[in-house]
């Protein structure tokens, strides 16, 4: 196979409709006509729906229907995260939401739902119907380490203390090791704070009867986990509900779950299968679809005077929400991420997934690891702090070396990653020389750099199925469509399986076509794209297929050019004799052939499954330089410069650009973004743009992206993960940039002004002008 | 409530039009429903994201926020409007192709309006400047650092200055002056 796509900025191929405006999205291809459905929320964060008087909403000229969840007659229990699904019960997903509950556990629950001839009757229908539900309120609980105190309000009744998960990992002896002289001990909490995915296309779907099933289209991640979760909630075979993905306007993991397909089909189902669709207002897309955990973390290292590791504890509070959504897999993934990191031989780890009366965490870029390489990565920081060597040889000393395996997942560091990448990233961003410069600084506007890294893998064996479909299908010109499970989200998946393609089937790029849209009646069975995932698991199933349909048109060939299989090939396009190199036929010539001829005509396409079961590293750094303005509590971010080895590159400027996204989602996240409750009545305070503080254009600096390439030896096409990995780094290395500049490391997201003016105050290096009034 | 309704004549990617609207509707609405200009994103619908960002009389405005019946004399671009008529693409619309500039291209067609403004200003933002003229649109894909490549590109080139465009690179690192006299 020859790398004649594979490795070049290929333009992707939606950007030119997408730039005309011509792509159509969820909204975009849904007809006028249809119903609207707004859904009506709970306004306590704990209760009992007692009753929902609908006979005033029901008045509002363009009301169709109002569904409350007195409506259910049928309570099939479901759950929502995108993951595949387990045919062991042990290890399926909790089953803990209904369509509709009459038990609110967080504000925002869904409780009942209009359906009007337009958004204006439904809005107005709704705001009359908010007014007409009775509840019994109840205590709630909004902290995971209080939810786990005696006495607190109980979610769920099998999950005692609201613990919907804890594990534990010990590795030698931690007790036994802390006696060695000489140690010394640093001890830290780190807290990160819920955020929300933000994708400028909010959830959107909408339903229709079809004979006697419903075709649900909808802006989501996964549309064959869509239909069978659709399935579960309805209690109706999964076969009788088709899902359509059209262009999708980002994702990041929230349309990972399963958020209202199921909702807007159940609805369709009651009114005999016309058509409705629920645009989900952005104010909701904030709290009812999904959010990032804030987890809370407790970490203890003991070091040698040589700055190594004698012995290690780790501990985490992650706060769920009110639904176990991806359940315990956001917190385990730091736990296992642990002891692999900066590994240890004596190591003590403990982590609690809790339910609270809050929005429902699930899937967000990182799955965890922008919280847990926040926590790593600071008290890394500190651990170089307190044994006074320089943060980047302490991480270069202590970090997983080259060779390192781990014997669960069989994941094996190949090669030097961590140092090609600091290298890198050092030199490009003038590490040594500002890390000098900057020390010791005094004056009100100071300036710092620091480095960060962190630990992350691709796809999910061997924790769950991995598994990829293809089908490509000739033309009469020789070109192809193709079709896989794996959707594209905006990441530019498409065009990277076209490069593979166009390589290993020997045709030019530019006859390769994919088949954008995922439909469950058409598509082949595929889970969708998360878990950075996409192009390591395609690549299997891409590379099987294509080599099947060049079996077949070499088969073909033969036909008609008379010469042995053995003695062709397929090379861009061009069916070439390979033992005097000579150029017998176009591929045009040969599909048009084979398609047309008398004798044996035939279809030339390929379909194929390939389960697999290895999974990949992907590591990376990045570096942060920063300016503080102490009195104004402000930081500017300076540069940023992440550097990923996520082994061969298919396509450089598809690739940076998942870098900068990782950065800007990372950016937010060290800076601005946190969703706010009111202590007093669990009410979200801030669920829309203007109040929550997502990063802006002001707010970037030019983002460098780099990349090492370790070509991966389990992968089909040598890559490795790369959609999430550049989020993670990212917070902690600005927390520990500020704190090279102020000497303050502060252990808390987001650092915004906020916390920076508490922090300041309580360290001296500010005099809070209201201190005295205040006491 | 009766619904009240009201005849708007305003000229949209230079075709005189009128249409009767709801005197509730907004202009995205109006744009999108009654004439399916679905480039006319909508994000947030209060005027926070830029996605449903069009040009009326040669400034851009959140159509979210504009009421269609203010749309009354109006002049309107949209995305579409920016087209040849052969389906040629505009030099911004091009640029944010060949920059990378898009991902999932939900902020895209609100971003490329702004930008549209930005290129044929004729004047010379700073990149600050830049960054601020641009700041209304929320993207969650891109960082905005294509954007902004392919933006100040295309302005420059605007410009005449060809040279200076084709400097705009990638990987660019940024020196600033020092701060603050260091002890």
């Amino acid at each position: 196979m020859s790398k004649k796509y594979i490795g070049q900025a290929v333009t992707r191929h939606d950007a030119h409709d997408k730039a005309m405006g011509r792509i159509k999205y969820t909204d975009d291809m849904c007809d006028k006509g249809a119903l609207v459905i707004r859904v009506l929320h709970s306004t306590v964060a704990n209760g009992i729906v007692k009753k929902i008087d609908t006979a005033e909403a029901e008045k509002v000229p363009g009301v169709v229907r109002v569904f409350t969840c007195f409506d259910l007659k049928e309570k099939h229990y479901f759950p929502t995260a995108g993951h595949p699904w387990s045919t062991d019960p042990h290890h399926q997903d909790i089953c803990d939401r209904l369509i509709m509950t009459d038990r609110p556990l967080f504000y925002g629950d869904d409780i009942g739902a209009v359906v009007a001839e337009d958004e204006v009757a439904a809005s107005q229908a709704l705001r009359i119907l908010e007014k007409s539900v009775e509840y019994e309120e109840l205590p709630f609980v909004l902290d995971a380490q209080e939810a786990m105190e005696e006495g607190a309000p109980l979610l769920h009744e099998n999950y005692p203390n609201n613990v919907l998960a804890h594990t534990e990992i010990h590795m030698g002896s931690v007790e036994e090791a802390i006696k060695e002289p000489g140690l010394t001990k640093v001890e830290g909490w780190y807290e990160t704070q819920p955020v929300q995915h933000c994708h400028i296309e909010n959830f959107i779907c909408y339903a229709y009867g079809e004979g006697d099933r419903t075709v649900v289209v909808s802006s989501t991640q996964i549309p064959h986990i869509v239909r069978r979760v659709i399935g579960q909630a309805t209690g109706m075979d999964w076969g009788k509900f088709r899902v359509i993905k059209p262009y999708v306007g980002g994702g990041f993991g929230n349309k990972q779950d399963v958020l209202y397909e199921p909702l807007t089909a159940w609805i369709s189902i009651q009114l005999g299968g016309r058509l409705v669709k629920l645009d989900v207002p952005r104010e909701e897309t904030f709290i009812c679809n999904r959010i990032r955990h804030a987890i809370r973390y407790h970490i203890t290292s003991w070091m040698r005077p040589d700055g190594s590791f004698a012995a290690r504890t780790f501990k985490a509070w992650c706060n769920n929400g009110a639904y176990s959504s991806h359940g315990h897999a956001i917190a385990a993934k730091g736990l296992n991420a642990f002891p692999q990191l900066y590994p240890c031989d004596n190591i003590d780890g403990e982590t609690w997934t809790v339910y609270t009366n809050r929005s429902v965490a699930g899937a967000m870029r990182g799955y965890g690891m922008p919280q847990a390489s926040y926590a790593f990565e600071c008290h890394a920081e500190d651990c170089a702090r307190a044994m006074k060597m320089d943060p980047l040889e302490f991480r270069r000393k202590n970090l997983m070396p080259v060779g390192y395996y781990h014997a669960f997942s069989k994941n094996e560091l190949y090669s030097d990653t961590f140092n090609q990448c600091f290298d890198k990233g050092a030199e490009i961003i003038g590490y040594y020389d500002k890390v000098r410069k900057y020390a010791n600084q005094t004056g009100d506007i100071r300036r710092g750099i620091a480095v960060s890294t962190f630990w992350y893998n691709t796809a999910v064996y061997p924790i769950a199925l991995e598994t990829s479909s293809c089908r490509i299908v000739m033309n009469q010109d020789g070109s192809v469509q193709f079709q896989l499970g794996e959707t594209e989200i905006g990441q530019g998946a498409d065009t990277a399986a076209a490069q593979m393609i166009a390589d290993t089937l020997g045709i030019p790029f530019d006859m390769v076509h994919p088949v954008s849209c995922q439909d469950t009646d058409v598509t082949p069975f595929g889970t969708g794209v998360y878990a950075s995932r996409g192009t390591y698991t395609l690549g299997f199933s891409i590379r099987q297929t294509a080599l099947l349909l060049k079996e077949k048109v070499l088969e073909a060939a033969h036909q008609f050019t008379r010469m042995p299989v053995y003695n062709l090939d397929l090379v861009d396009g061009i069916i070439v004799r390979t033992t005097d190199g000579r150029e017998l036929m176009t591929i045009g010539e040969l599909a048009l052939a084979k398609l047309y001829t008398t004798d044996g005509s035939q279809h030339l396409t390929a379909e194929s499954t390939y389960q697999i079961k290895s999974n990949a590293y992907s590591f990376g750094c990045c570096f942060a330089e920063v300016e503080v303005d102490i009195p104004m509590c402000r930081v500017r971010l300076l540069n940023i410069v992440n550097v990923h080895d996520c082994g061969q590159v298919i396509n450089p400027i598809l690739a940076s650009g998942q870098v900068h996204g990782g950065q800007s989602m990372g950016i937010g996240y060290a800076l601005s973004e946190k969703l706010l409750w009111d202590e007093k009545t669990g009410r979200p305070l801030n669920n829309n743009l203007l109040d929550y503080k997502m990063s802006s254009f002001m707010d970037h600096p030019r983002l460098v992206a780099d990349f090492v390439e370790n070509y991966e030896p389990t992968s089909a096409y040598g890559t490795k993960g790369l959609g999430e990995p550049p989020a993670c780094p990212v917070a902690p290395a600005i927390r520990n940039a500020i704190g090279q500049a102020t000497g303050l490391y502060i252990n808390e997201l987001p650092l915004s002004p906020h916390t920076l003016f508490r922090e300041f105050t309580d360290a001296g290096l500010i005099n809070d002008p209201w201190a005295e009034e205040n006491k | 409530m009766d619904k009240q309704y009201k005849v708007v004549h305003c000229t949209i990617n230079g075709k005189k039009v009128e249409r009767i609207v709801d005197v509730r509707a907004s202009l995205t609405d109006m744009l999108r429903n009654d004439f399916r200009l679905t480039s006319v994103k909508k994000g947030c619908e209060v005027g926070e994201c830029g996605a449903c960002t069009v040009i009326i009389d040669g400034e851009g405005f959140n159509s979210c926020i504009y009421l269609a019946v203010w749309a009354e004399g109006k002049e309107i671009w949209t995305l579409e409007g920016l087209i040849g008529p052969g389906g040629e693409l505009s030099d911004i619309q091009q640029a944010f192709i060949d920059e990378g500039a898009i991902q999932c291209g939900f902020c895209t067609p609100g971003f490329i309006m702004t930008s549209w403004e930005i290129v044929n200003s004729g004047k010379e933002y700073t990149d600050d400047e830049l960054r601020k003229a641009l700041s209304g649109h929320l993207c969650r894909c891109t960082g905005y650092e294509n954007i902004f490549r392919a933006v100040k590109k295309t302005m420059l080139r605007h410009l005449g200055k060809f040279e200076e465009a084709e400097k705009v690179n990638s990987q660019g690192i940024t020196e600033y002056p020092e701060p603050m006299p260091f002890k």
